[in-house]
């Protein structure tokens, strides 16, 4: 596979390696803010080869363990009560509601379908004239711009028996919101290399400034994970604390600007609710008063009661990197990816479930 | 498969309930020259069952088929319920002889569709050397099925050299896989509605019978155990085996033998190619001694060609699969849980 293989070569990643030990001469505490380097960190068993000095912390940047519970019941309530399409990517069907999960519905009868593209929800829309479907639209700046996508055509089209349920979170102000906690002890960051190939760069340098810190925008293959740990190391231990990108070969300064007009199009930013963490200003995208039609919220005035999580589950605090997933009590006893808490041990991105692999080989080789 | 034979002049070309009724109309399909299609001397006996020979032991099993969609790139429901269960069979170091085939049909199918299927029936037969010898048909309301269910149940006598046995397998024993992972289970993906995405990936399934009794043949009791990664993919059959074995198994990522498009539809869709379906290859867990020869022998046959060792038996980190990846990092490989869901980024 090329443009892939290249970013995979184990004499690069030894290199990498060999000039991050050189490099480190104390502890750092780095957080991936994107749950798929986590997910990538994890299966290229890139944790273990790293040196102890440096601290990889999981970040909150995953789409579907953010999404707060009162939407998941939303989305359920909408698929069994109100009988309508329920459109979902596939990683949001397992994590718990506050009474099921999108696949206990879907077992229950409920008509909830995976999809890769919200524009597939629209076609559907258009086949099935008859039925109300709704696209449960979750994630980061990176699916923001499909989700936009699909209502402009949605509109476009007339398919009026279309809506989305907006759950949509951006990456800086989660940022802030990690550095602002208290007890937060991150002293780098490694930025979403894809979240900045739509959005461009220049929101990070303000975060940079303000709480003087690294960050580099990384990608997601072994070497250019390494090499923005690399890059955050070097900085950190020169006292620094720049904007760099190592993803150079994706993203560009300004970003996608065609990207970013159809996202503002339809979308307009707001104050958001993250599971866990609580809300957080500006942090989220909400439809624009124009596309009010094709708000799932508002077209099918749902209102449910709002369920508490689980007092067990410490995922705010491991969102925020402030908990390693194994310091949960719960952390592979009460809570494991077959039967689990909260929805950072069910996504492949959650830090819990990608520290439910990890830790199992270190417990049982040593 | 290709269409070959052509259908019976019908005077439906839908299946209705009647047609498992049991009455007339189910008489009218079976004399209608549809299941003539598998003649032979047990089942055109037309009684209620079949009566077989054999001698010592028989290998037995059962598999019943649900794919959606029934026709998929590189086969259809028909073949795949004849090879699931030969392959089964051949697994257990059995010789496929005999099968018997139920259909569960959705009223409303049609008949050209349940024709292919039959004809793909009797090609996989012909090609794997069995017969069917007993069957059933039933219809089901429209609505109750999905166009159409088929079980399949096979017999055969074992091999006089296998000797397969989970208990047999012992630290040092090394991990064989005969050829490319995730292929099937990528190709069914690919038209799966609200996932399509263009590739010419086909399904590899296919009978192993053949090239199983020639590795039997040559290599007999150093075949510890045999077992086709089919649901559940490569992964869930080595998680079983370090469970059952309460050994460790070590596989490196760089052997593990892989398409490229099937890789880049992976890594598109957010999926292990350890987890996904297989339909058309098998993992062996030989003694060491023999690997290599067994490897070679297994690259010479028909569906070997890509044949690797991947891995081996260890006493270390009992249970649990652990694999080196691509750059030398290492991770445990579980169970999947539930159905692998695509990811969002």
């Amino acid at each position: 596979m090329k443009f892939l293989t290249e970013y995979r070569q184990p004499e690069l990643v030894s290199q990498y390696l060999d000039e991050i030990r050189k490099t480190v001469t104390r502890t750092w505490t780095i957080m991936e803010v994107c749950g798929g380097q986590t997910h990538s960190l994890v299966k290229n068993g890139i944790l273990n080869m790293l040196p102890g000095e440096v601290q990889m912390v999981h970040g909150p940047g995953c789409p579907v363990c953010v999404t707060p519970l009162n939407l998941i019941d939303k989305a359920v309530f909408l698929a069994q009560e109100r009988g309508v399409i329920l459109c979902s990517f596939g990683d949001m069907l397992r994590v718990p509601g506050s009474k099921k999960s999108l696949l206990q519905a879907k077992a229950e009868g409920a008509d909830v379908r995976i999809l890769y593209s919200p524009l597939e929800a629209v076609k559907l829309a258009k086949e099935n004239p008859g039925k109300e479907v709704v696209f449960f639209a979750v994630g980061f700046e990176t699916t923001a711009p499909a989700n936009a996508l699909s209502v402009i055509q949605a509109e476009h089209l007339g398919v009026k028996n279309y809506s989305i349920l907006p759950s949509h979170v951006l990456v800086p102000p989660a940022i802030e919101a990690v550095m602002d906690d208290e007890e937060s002890n991150i002293q780098g960051f490694l930025a979403a290399g894809h979240v900045c190939a739509i959005m461009g760069t220049e929101e990070y340098y303000p975060i940079v400034e303000r709480y003087h810190i690294p960050i580099v925008v990384t990608g997601f293959e072994p070497v250019d994970l390494l090499q923005g740990i690399l890059m955050t190391v070097r900085q950190l231990e020169q006292g620094a604390a720049k904007l760099e990108n190592q993803y150079s070969r994706i993203v560009r300064p300004e970003g996608n600007l065609e990207a970013k007009k159809i996202i503002s199009r339809a979308f307009e930013v707001g104050d958001r609710e993250w599971r866990g963490i609580g809300t957080i200003p500006g942090s989220g995208y909400h439809l624009r008063p124009e596309y009010r039609a094709y708000d799932a919220n508002i077209k099918f005035d749902v209102n449910i009661p709002e369920a508490k999580e689980s007092e067990e589950c410490i995922a705010g605090l491991v969102l925020k990197g402030i908990k390693k997933p194994h310091e949960c009590p719960q952390f592979g006893k009460g809570c494991t990816p077959s039967s689990p808490l909260g929805a950072p041990m069910v996504s492949s991105e959650g830090a819990c479930a990608a520290y439910y692999h990890f830790s199992q080989v270190i417990s049982e080789m040593a | 498969m290709q269409l070959d034979c052509p259908m019976p002049e019908l005077d439906f070309d839908i299946i209705t309930l009647g047609h498992g009724s049991g009455g007339l109309l189910t008489n009218k399909l079976l004399e209608s020259g549809v299941f003539s299609l598998l003649s032979n001397d047990k089942l055109d006996t037309h009684h209620d069952g079949a009566v077989l020979s054999y001698n010592g032991p028989v290998g037995f099993s059962t598999d019943s088929f649900v794919i959606s969609p029934i026709f998929f790139p590189g086969g259809n429901i028909g073949e795949l319920a004849v090879n699931g269960t030969v392959n089964d069979l051949a697994m257990c170091g059995a010789i496929p002889q005999h099968l018997s085939l139920g259909f569960v049909l959705e009223e409303g199918l049609s008949m050209q569709d349940f024709w292919q299927i039959l004809v793909s029936i009797k090609g996989a037969c012909e090609q794997a050397g069995v017969q069917v010898v007993t069957g059933d048909t039933k219809v089901v309301e429209k609505g109750k099925g999905d166009k159409i269910f088929i079980n399949t149940t096979g017999l055969g006598p074992i091999h006089p050299k296998a000797n397969i046995s989970m208990s047999r397998i012992r630290p040092g024993d090394k991990v064989i896989i005969s050829g490319n992972v995730a292929t099937h289970g990528v190709a069914i993906l690919s038209v799966r509605e609200g996932l399509q995405f263009e590739t010419d990936i086909e399904s590899d399934t296919c009978n192993l019978n053949h090239t199983i009794r020639a590795l039997l043949d040559e290599f007999g009791p150093a075949i510890h155990l045999m077992r086709d990664p089919t649901r559940g993919g490569v992964a869930t059959v080595l998680n079983e085996l370090a469970r059952d074995t309460r050994l460790g198994v070590d596989i490196h990522q760089p052997l593990i033998p892989l398409d490229e498009q099937v890789e880049g539809a992976c890594e598109i869709l957010g999926l292990d190619p350890l987890y996904v379906a297989n339909e058309g290859i098998f993992i062996a867990i030989v003694e060491a001694e023999i690997a290599e020869a067994f490897t070679d022998k297994l690259r010479s046959l028909e569906y070997g060609e890509n044949a690797a060792i991947i891995g081996e038996i260890v006493d270390a980190h009992p249970r649990q699969v652990v694999l080196s990846s691509n750059i030398g990092g290492k991770r445990v490989v579980n169970m999947p849980v539930g159905e692998q869901l695509p990811r969002i980024c």
